[in-house]
């Protein structure tokens, strides 16, 4: 299994992941079938660096954003401060959709940030391999 | 009594024949969804397994966040459009 990430979406996901330091952040991304299109970062309402939850009236908004592009919402990134790129048991229990994409976003060495992809099902972590487009 | 759309997040739609959007009735959004589970007794149990709405669950009829409104007893107009979308949190710890 691997994906074709942007550069542009990567970039969105490290940069809002750095912002947000050292609480934890998060997002959703869109895509259709020609791969994936957008990041939006949104607001963790916890605030927190250990735990996130996305801002429900945000979570809507990007939903309908993406709606009118003619995308849907196909994945979620979140990021773990002080921590691996590794769904964690909790992102594991929460996991609310067998079909996104789950990125992670480790920051445990800040100079050299950390992202990888997974999907989560039924309890299952399986890593994707991510191929980096230069667009 | 009103009819109204209700868009189901991809999670949901496995227990409503796959459909992205069903319809049902009530004049307020706790009376659709009960003809929801009425009509999908699947969906049920995924969005109200303690009696309320499940702790993983946002509401919006139209644009509008039904916790910012009156819950469950939010009036809904024919033709309105309810979309459910699961809480999406984790976390490191």
């Amino acid at each position: 299994m691997s994906l074709r990430l942007p550069a542009q979406i990567k970039q969105a996901m490290l940069v809002h992941a750095e912002n947000c330091y050292p609480e934890e952040a998060c997002g959703l991304v869109a895509g259709d079938r020609r791969g994936l299109r957008m990041a939006y970062p949104l607001t963790n309402v916890l605030a927190s660096p250990t735990n996130y939850t996305i801002d429900p009236v945000e979570h809507f908004r990007a939903l309908k954003h993406a709606e009118r592009q003619g995308w849907e919402l196909v994945g979620v990134f979140h990021s773990h401060p002080h921590s691996q790129a590794y769904p964690s048991p909790t992102d594991v229990r929460l996991a609310p959709d067998p079909e996104w994409v789950y990125f992670l976003i480790g920051l445990a060495d800040r100079d050299r940030p950390q992202l990888r992809a997974f999907r989560i099902h039924d309890g299952t972590i399986t890593e994707i391999d991510i191929e980096e487009e230069t667009r | 009594m009103s009819t109204v759309k209700i868009q189901l997040p991809t999670v949901l739609r496995q227990h409503a024949g796959g459909a992205k959007t069903v319809e049902a009735t009530g004049d307020t959004v706790g009376e659709v969804f009960a003809d929801l589970a009425r009509r999908y007794p699947a969906l049920a149990a995924q969005l109200a397994p303690d009696g309320d709405l499940g702790v993983f669950v946002n509401v919006f009829v139209d644009d509008e966040d039904i916790r910012y409104l009156d819950g469950l007893d939010t009036p809904v107009r024919d033709d309105a459009e309810i979309t459910i979308l699961p809480a999406v949190a984790g976390g490191a710890r």
